[in-house]
């Protein structure tokens, strides 16, 4: 016997992942555009391992394989852990990240749904703790006229470790807008002399700048289509603004504005696509306003005070944790029992 | 216009009313028999008052009502009593219940009856009337009218009738009020008098233009004062009677509150109709409006006699061949019925002829990703993600904390999930789990308190023998004393109580008692002591469903693992 509801919405998990999935592709075309198409191949290699770990999980878990690998959170996992290290990453970091963030923190938790923490940060942390300075070679937008790698060369690079002769990887690749600011200020210059340098745009760093508005154009897509809630890219992005725009106030010499930490580094992939992941983030609404903005304020905390280039990944790990408790304590109050009552 | 109020969540699922409003109530034919269970009704089952070989006339009470909150079942037409035996009924449980079968003799010739003024009759009587009559709400909760209909003066302001018909596919309550708007409303006015209510408020969700422009038609040519007809949102699950009453009257009424507690109460224009009937005629219920719809030829809507076989009544509406099933009442909370065999009851408001062309069965469940959809969309504003983890873990006590018995199964949770999980399947299992624990709970604690009277009794025994002892000895002294004694023996029996052995343990045990008793009172569920009656019944009925939830979780999903029994 059948029991009721006789029907459902035809709505799916992994329909709910490939609009995701192509939520980000604005941002993606706006890195191509910027730092060439070396991102797409990251992509594609975080893809591959993604589903290939995933599979050989479901198998040793003894989980049917076809239903969960067509999910797509494995890919989605993929391309944001791709979106969040240096496009010129050595193909084997990718995959020793990809295979990590699937297998270790997604599948030894329990598979879909039951890891607590986002498996795409889980990827990035292990990567800038175990090869820090893979992780510090940015390619240099082409916006800046520099000496530009083809795509070959780029991909002999990945694969090979090898660059044309007569170049060096400093030539080519260059620090984050967020850690060279960093770097320059302990060096003792002022905010507005770094902000005059070259890698600096309108927002921010010249080229991700955009790709940051890309991301943005993407979750603003998401939240249109009801995927996501406004809750957690509000609060995050109002907490970071507000952080960032105290100390701004109060020492504009030696601390940055708002706006450059909006379109900075992971903020905008953050607030729409990371502090968003359903599985690792509160359900309540008032649950989810505390978890962002106490994201938005450690990713301040840690880009301003910390010892890495950005804050995103571990301020998201470091909220995480804190997921079960504020679920507890934000329960609302249900039908009837609003009054005062219990 | 009046100010609307908002319920939280709700869905808009394909409505599929169309089908079925498109011919008037159509008048089923007389089946070959009838099946008519004697618990149509919230609590006590009526007791059969007729001997099987008896003949019957239409109208006339076969079944007594019981105790306190029960109601009365009546021959549906003439005919001989042909069995009075266990069969399966139209109920979630899929088991068999005790039913009066009738042979109609096509003469379907009325018992004597009557009406009554209602103006002039006092409100006990009355009452009384809608007892024996038998009726009961016929929106699908079918709870006794009559105890529904109780109030001080001044108790009671606003009287909600339930129009709203939110399910999807049914269409009973829409053509009763485009038909028959008249009598409802005059029943709505008897139940006013009965409640001393001030206002009389009508709801009907604003899909079923026709039904709102015939009640505010009838409303206009009756001059009933006190009454509106309101159009509400079309949006489900508002035709319940909670949400429902939030949205006329902005007030919530809490699970475990009475509504009449907070000045309202609600009945069903079905129900309505029938207590006009019952009142004015003397006409107990017999019959209701059922739809017929799904995959047959043509849908439509029946008036059809109680414990009409469903088969024959789907027949008439042309059932398609590659029907699989017959759920009834509608796609969010219908059941699925256990055999076209059983026969139509008071709750029977809808037949869907369901195939797996018109009803796919859902892909197999992924696990939960907390997108919390369903939480945006639960009428009862609970966390339906974290109850089904609860209830999974069977974590009752979190699930109760949580607010498990809030929930109104109205399946909108489940169809929304993108994981395709059977939530209210879970929160079922719960619920019966836990009124399951909650009997144990009780039986243990009778055991106890048999088991301390025994220990008691013992010991007072025991305590009496030593009495009689130290009597005997004091005589056996009292005779030596007589005699001259150099050695006096203290008496055995004045040895102090604690240097007893067995006394001792006996404390222990009295300790031991204690401590398990407060542990109990401790452990005792939350949320459930303050069951109203409606739930106390049910009960009864779920726990019966509680083998079959099982089976039916056990297919639950894929990543799933299947709940299991106590015992498992």
């Amino acid at each position: 016997m059948w029991s009721s509801p006789f029907i459902t919405q035809p709505s799916s998990v992994s329909q709910i992942m490939l609009r995701v999935l192509l939520a980000l592709i604005p941002g993606i075309a706006l890195y191509v555009w910027y730092f060439g198409p070396a991102i797409l191949v990251s992509i594609a290699l975080a893809s591959v391992t993604a589903l290939a770990t995933e599979a050989i999980m479901l198998k040793l878990r003894n989980r049917p394989i076809k239903p969960f690998l067509s999910d797509n959170s494995a890919l989605l996992t993929a391309w944001l852990l791709a979106l969040s290290i240096p496009p010129l990453a050595p193909w084997w970091m990718v995959v020793v990240g990809t295979a990590f963030a699937i297998a270790i923190s997604k599948h030894l938790y329990g598979g879909l749904g039951n890891n607590p923490f986002n498996p795409a940060m889980i990827g990035y942390a292990v990567l800038i703790i175990s090869f820090p300075v893979h992780m510090t070679h940015w390619l240099t937008p082409h916006a800046l006229g520099g000496t530009e790698l083809t795509f070959g060369e780029q991909l002999g690079y990945m694969f090979n470790g090898a660059l044309p002769a007569g170049l060096t990887l400093d030539a080519v690749t260059m620090a984050t807008p967020l850690d060279t600011l960093k770097t320059q200020l302990h060096l003792g210059l002022s905010v507005d002399s770094i902000r005059d340098m070259p890698i600096y745009g309108h927002l921010a760093g010249k080229g991700s700048e955009m790709v940051a508005i890309g991301f943005a154009i993407g979750g603003l897509y998401l939240l249109f289509i009801r995927i996501i809630s406004w809750h957690l890219p509000v609060a995050f992005l109002a907490a970071l603004f507000a952080t960032a725009g105290v100390f701004h106030l109060v020492d504009p010499v030696h601390y940055v504005t708002p706006l450059f930490h909006w379109f900075s580094g992971a903020a905008m992939l953050g607030a729409f696509f990371i502090l968003t992941d359903p599985v690792t983030s509160p359900t309540t609404a008032r649950g989810k306003l505390i978890f962002a903005a106490g994201a938005g304020l450690l990713t301040y905390l840690i880009r301003a005070f910390g010892g890495y280039p950005d804050g995103m990944a571990f301020a998201t790990l470091l909220m995480n944790i804190c997921v079960p408790l504020i679920d507890a304590w934000t329960q609302p109050k249900v039908f009837g029992k609003k009054g005062g009552g219990k | 216009m009046r100010p609307l109020f908002k319920f939280h969540g709700g869905v808009h699922p394909p409505t599929h009313k169309a089908e079925s409003t498109g011919r008037p109530i159509a008048q089923a034919a007389l089946p070959s028999k009838l099946v008519i269970p004697l618990h149509q009704h919230v609590g006590n089952r009526a007791v059969p008052v007729v001997q099987v070989g008896e003949r019957v006339l239409k109208g006339q009470v076969i079944g007594r009502p019981e105790g306190r909150l029960s109601s009365a079942v009546h021959a549906s037409t003439s005919g001989t009593v042909s069995a009075i035996d266990m069969q399966l009924v139209a109920h979630q449980s899929g088991l068999p219940d005790l039913c009066i079968t009738l042979i109609p003799d096509g003469k379907d010739e009325w018992i004597a009856h009557s009406g009554v003024d209602y103006r002039q009759t006092a409100h006990t009587d009355l009452r009384h009337l809608l007892r024996q009559a038998g009726v009961v709400g016929l929106g699908g909760a079918v709870f006794p009218s009559d105890m529904k209909s109780y109030s001080h003066k001044h108790q009671i302001r606003t009287l909600v009738i339930n129009g709203a018909e939110c399910e999807p596919y049914i269409t009973c309550d829409d053509m009763l009020m485009r038909e028959r708007a008249g009598d409802i409303l005059r029943g709505a006015e008897v139940l006013r008098e009965l409640l001393y209510a001030e206002e009389v408020l009508i709801g009907i969700e604003d899909n079923k233009p026709e039904a709102i422009a015939a009640m505010q038609q009838a409303v206009l040519e009756d001059k009933h004062a006190h009454m509106e007809v309101i159009a509400v949102p079309t949006l489900y699950p508002g035709g319940g009677a909670k949400q429902l009453i939030r949205v006329l009257t902005g007030i919530e009424v809490a699970a475990g509150v009475r509504s009449t507690e907070m000045g309202v109460q609600c009945f069903n224009v079905a129900t309505a109709y029938c207590v006009w009937r019952a009142i004015a005629f003397g006409e107990p219920l017999l019959s209701r409006i059922v739809t017929v719809t799904g995959n047959v030829e043509h849908a439509q809507n029946f008036e059809v006699l109680l414990g009409t076989p469903v088969d024959e009544l789907v027949a008439q509406a042309g059932s398609k061949p590659d029907t699989e099933r017959h759920i009834m009442g509608g796609p969010m909370m219908g059941v699925d019925l256990p055999s076209g065999s059983v026969g139509v009851t008071k709750a029977t408001n809808c037949i869907i002829e369901a195939s797996s062309r018109l009803f796919p069965p859902p892909p197999p469940a992924l696990p939960c990703i907390r997108c919390t959809r369903c939480a945006d969309v639960c009428p009862a504003e609970l966390q339906p993600q974290d109850l089904y983890w609860f209830a999974k873990a069977r974590d009752f006590g979190k699930a109760q904390e949580y607010h498990l018995f809030d929930c109104i199964e109205c399946g909108a949770c489940a169809y929304v999930c993108p994981s395709h999980i059977p939530l209210v399947q879970y929160y079922r299992f719960a619920k019966s789990e836990i009124w399951q624990r909650e009997r144990e709970a009780q039986a243990a604690e009778l055991a106890r308190e048999r088991h301390e009277f025994r220990l008691m009794r013992i010991e007072r025994e025991k305590q009496e023998k030593a009495e009689r002892l130290a009597q005997k000895e004091k005589a056996a002294l009292a005779a030596k004393a007589s005699a001259p004694a150099p050695n006096p023996e203290p008496a055995i029996a004045a040895a102090p109580a604690t240097a007893d052995p067995d006394d001792t343990l006996q404390m222990r045990i009295d300790a031991a008692v204690a401590r398990a008793k407060e542990q109990a009172a401790a452990a005792q569920p939350k949320n459930t002591d303050a069951l109203t009656a409606e739930q106390q019944a049910e009960i009864d009925a779920i726990e019966a469903r509680r083998a079959k939830i099982r089976e039916m979780a056990a297919h639950a999903g894929a990543d799933d693992e299947p709940p299991k029994s106590n015992q498992g």
